[in-house]
C-alpha cells in the first residue's frame, strides 16, 4: 500500500488568499485590509493554542451549556413515515440558537485583541442577541445593526438586546433587512476600525470570517458525529440544515464532509416559491458575484444589482450565502434545495404539536425538507436535522399569519 | 500616454492642482448626467469621477447612498453609465473620465467585455472600492489590454510595505482616502494627511489625489498643498440634491454645483 495518502481536501480550504475554489476572498475597501490581516494572524495563532481552545471549550460547556442533545423525534418520525429523524438541539443553547457558538469564540478574539467595542449585524435578531449577551458578560460596548423591517417583525429580540445593554441601530437603507444591516455594520467598522471588533454572524463576509465562523460552529458537527455513533452505532445517512448565510449548516456539515456515505442537504428559503422570484435561494437559482467581501452565489439582476429577497423567516432573508457553500455546491458534495414559506410553517406546527418543541422559522425550513426526504427512505435510515434555534421569537409572526392579534 | 497622465503632466507644468468632482451616473435622473458633466468641466473640473450605481454601496456615507438609490430608481446600470460617457465624449475629447464603483456590476458584465466597452465609450480608468490588490489581477489584465488606468485606494490604515505593493501595480494616479470612514464623513485631519502623502511619495512618482471628507474651499485648500488632486463628492451631490429638494429646477441645481466647484477651484488655485 502506498503511504502517500490523499489529504482530506475539505481541510485544505480556504487557501492562503481565503478562497474556496473560486469563491471567498477579501473584497473590501482598503481601509479594512489591515484589520483583516491582523485578525487572521491572531486567529491562526490562537486556534492552534491549547490554552485558548481550553478557554473556549470551558465557555461552551459552562456558559452555553454544551454539548447540546441529539434527540430522536419518534412521534414526528412516525407521522412522517420512513427514516428515523434525529434533531440536533441547538435551540437549547443559551440564548436559544446556534449563533452563540460563534459569538463566544469571536468575543474571545476581541478580548485577546484588546478591543472594547463590538458591532454586529442581525436579521432575525438571534445573532444580535447572542452578541449582546456575550458583550454584557465581558463588559464590552455593543452596537447591533438591524434592518427596520426586521425590527418590526422581531420586536421581542430587539427588546432583549436593549435589556442586555446593547444599542440597536435601525437601518433604513435599501431593503431594510439583513443585507443592509451588514452594509451598515461594514460602514461602522471602517469608521471605528481601531477600537472595534466586528462580530460577523454568518459564515460569509471577507476572509478570514467564513473560515473562523465555520471553525467555531463546527462544534455542532463534531458533537453530532460522536452522539450518532453512540446512540445509533453508526453515522447518519443524511444531514439537513437550513441555509441563509449558512453558519449552522457549515457547522453541522464540515466534520462529515470526508464521510462520503453521509448525504447532505442545505435548505434555502423558497419564500413564495422559487418560480415566483420572491425567495431567498441564491444557491438554487442565483449566479456567482461579489457582495459583502466575498465571491459567492447571489440573487442579482442582469446589471449586477442585488435583488430583494423574501422569506417568512428574517434569518434566511439574505441574497448571498457563505462561500464554502458555493464551493460545496459546485463540487457536488452538498445538495442545495429549498422549502417554501407554507411548508416551513406547516413543519413549525407539526414539530410543536408532535414533539413539544417549537422550532425557529429558519430551522423549520430544514424540518420541512427533512420530512420530504425521510418519507422516501427506509426505516433503517437515519436523518439528522439541525434544529438551529427555538421558535419563541417567531410566535408573533406565526400569530399574525394565523390572523391573531395580541 | 493615457489621457489621465497627460492631464496631470499639463497641470504640473502650470503648477496647478487637479480638481476631481464625483457625481453618480443617473442622479438625479439619467437625462441630467451628461449635461452636469459638461457643467462641472466649465466650472473648473480637470477629471470627472462618475459613480456607477450599486444596490449595496458599502463605502458610502448617507448622501451618496441616497444618490445611488435615486439612480437605481431610474434603473441606471453600468451600461448606461458607459453610454453617458460616450455621449459626453461627443463634445469633450480631452477631460479624463473615470468610473468609480463596486466589483459586482463589473464582474457581472465580465471583465473583458467591460474593458472593451468602457474603452470604446471613452472611459479612461476604473476605480473599484472593493477590489483591493489581492483581488484585482484579473480585471487589471483586461484594463491594461485596452490601455485603461486602474486607480487604487490607499487608506490611513495601509502599512508602509503595502503602499509600495499598491504603487507598483497602479497607474494614472493614486487615491488617498483621507480618513477612516465612509464618503462625506466630517473628521478630516489635514496635517495627518500631509504626513501620509509624504510617506506615499517616497514609494511612487504617480500623482496623488485626496478624497473623502473634502466639502468646501477651506478643506480642499488644506489638503491640496500636499496633494496633486482633490476629489469632491458628497458635498457636490448634496448641493444638487438639496437644491432639488428645496424646489429648485435642474438648471438651478446645476448652477449650485458649479458655484461650489468654482469656489473650491479658487481655493486650491490660491495656494
Amino acid at each position: 500500500m502506498t503511504t502517500n495518502m490523499a489529504k482530506n481536501p475539505y481541510q485544505q480550504v480556504p487557501d492562503a488568499e481565503g478562497r474556496f475554489g473560486v469563491y471567498g476572498g477579501k473584497f473590501v475597501a482598503e481601509t479594512l485590509m489591515s484589520a483583516l490581516a491582523d485578525l487572521e494572524a491572531l486567529y491562526r495563532r490562537l486556534w492552534a493554542d491549547d490554552a485558548f481552545r481550553a478557554e473556549l471549550d470551558a465557555d461552551l460547556k459552562h456558559y452555553v451549556g454544551r454539548p447540546s442533545p441529539l434527540y430522536e423525534a419518534r412521534r414526528w418520525s412516525e407521522t412522517v413515515g420512513g427514516a428515523r429523524l434525529f434533531l440536533k438541539r441547538e435551540d437549547l443553547n443559551h440564548t436559544g440558537a446556534h449563533k452563540v457558538n460563534n459569538t463566544v469564540g469571536q468575543a474571545l478574539l476581541a478580548k485577546y485583541m484588546g478591543k472594547q467595542r463590538v458591532i454586529a449585524e442581525t436579521g432575525a435578531g438571534q445573532h444580535g442577541v447572542a452578541t449582546a449577551t456575550i458583550a454584557a458578560r465581558l463588559g464590552l460596548e455593543c452596537h447591533v445593526f438591524m434592518g427596520e423591517e426586521d425590527i418590526r417583525r422581531q420586536a421581542l429580540n430587539v427588546y432583549r438586546m436593549k435589556l442586555l445593554g446593547a444599542e440597536v441601530i435601525p437601518v433604513t437603507s435599501g431593503s431594510r433587512t439583513l443585507k443592509d444591516a451588514m452594509n451598515e455594520a461594514m460602514r461602522d467598522w471602517v469608521t471605528h476600525v481601531d477600537d472595534t471588533f466586528y462580530i460577523i454572524g454568518t459564515a460569509a463576509g471577507p476572509h478570514p470570517y467564513p473560515m473562523l465562523v465555520r471553525d467555531f460552529q463546527s462544534i455542532i458537527g463534531r458533537e453530532t458525529r460522536e452522539q450518532c455513533l453512540e446512540q445509533a452505532g453508526r453515522l447518519p445517512d443524511a444531514l439537513v440544515a437550513c441555509v441563509g448565510g449558512g453558519s449552522n449548516a457549515i457547522g453541522l456539515f464540515h466534520p462529515f464532509l470526508a464521510d462520503t456515505e453521509v448525504a447532505m442537504y442545505g435548505v434555502e428559503a423558497g419564500g413564495l416559491g422559487v418560480e415566483t422570484g420572491k425567495h431567498a435561494a441564491p444557491l438554487s437559482v442565483g449566479t456567482p458575484g461579489v457582495l459583502h467581501g466575498n465571491r459567492t452565489y447571489l440573487m442579482q439582476d442582469e446589471d449586477g444589482q442585488i435583488q430583494h429577497t423574501h422569506s417568512v423567516s428574517a434569518g434566511l432573508d439574505y441574497p448571498g450565502v457563505g462561500p464554502e457553500h458555493a464551493w460545496l455546491k459546485d463540487i457536488g458534495r452538498v445538495n442545495y434545495v429549498s422549502a417554501d414559506d407554507d411548508e416551513s410553517l406547516a413543519a413549525f406546527h407539526a414539530l410543536t404539536r408532535l414533539e413539544g418543541i417549537m422550532p425557529a422559522l429558519e430551522s423549520s425550513h430544514a424540518l420541512a425538507y427533512a420530512a420530504r426526504l425521510a418519507a422516501d427512505m427506509s426505516p433503517d435510515k437515519i436523518v439528522v436535522v439541525n434544529l438551529s434555534g427555538r421558535g419563541d421569537k417567531d410566535i408573533h409572526t406565526v400569530a399574525e399569519i394565523d390572523g391573531i392579534e395580541f | 500616454m493615457s489621457r489621465i497622465a497627460e492631464r496631470f503632466e499639463a497641470l504640473a507644468a502650470k503648477g496647478r492642482k487637479a480638481l476631481i468632482p464625483y457625481i453618480v451616473a443617473g442622479d438625479p435622473e439619467p437625462g441630467a448626467t451628461v449635461n452636469l458633466m459638461h457643467a462641472l468641466v466649465a466650472a473648473g473640473a480637470d477629471i470627472i469621477e462618475l459613480g456607477v450605481p450599486f444596490s449595496d454601496p458599502m463605502a458610502e456615507g448617507p448622501v451618496i447612498q441616497l444618490a445611488h438609490e435615486r439612480a437605481l430608481e431610474h434603473g441606471t446600470s453600468l451600461s448606461d453609465a458607459m453610454a453617458m460617457v460616450s455621449e459626453f465624449r461627443q463634445q469633450d475629447a480631452d477631460t479624463p473620465v473615470l468610473l468609480m464603483g463596486y466589483a459586482n456590476p463589473v464582474e457581472r458584465m465580465g471583465y473583458a467585455n467591460f474593458a472593451d466597452r468602457a474603452s470604446a465609450a471613452g472611459v479612461d480608468a476604473l476605480l473599484t472600492v472593493d477590489l483591493p490588490p489581492e483581488e484585482v489581477a484579473a480585471v487589471n489584465k483586461e484594463l491594461q489590454r485596452v490601455g485603461m488606468d486602474n486607480i487604487f485606494l490607499i487608506a490611513p490604515t495601509t502599512p508602509g510595505e503595502r503602499i509600495q505593493q499598491i504603487a507598483d501595480s497602479a497607474s494614472g494616479f493614486l487615491y488617498y482616502v483621507s480618513l477612516k470612514g465612509v464618503t462625506g464623513a466630517g473628521h478630516l485631519d489635514s496635517a495627518e494627511v500631509a504626513g501620509r502623502l509624504a510617506e506615499i511619495r517616497a514609494c511612487t512618482n504617480l500623482p496623488l489625489a485626496v478624497g473623502f471628507g473634502i466639502k468646501d474651499a477651506d478643506s480642499a485648500r488644506a489638503v491640496a498643498g500636499a496633494a496633486d488632486a482633490v476629489v469632491v463628492g458628497s458635498a457636490l451631490v448634496d448641493a444638487i440634491a438639496g437644491q432639488l429638494a428645496a424646489g429648485a429646477d435642474l438648471e438651478q441645481a446645476k448652477q449650485q454645483a458649479q458655484d461650489l466647484l468654482g469656489a473650491i477651484r479658487s481655493g486650491i488655485d490660491s495656494l
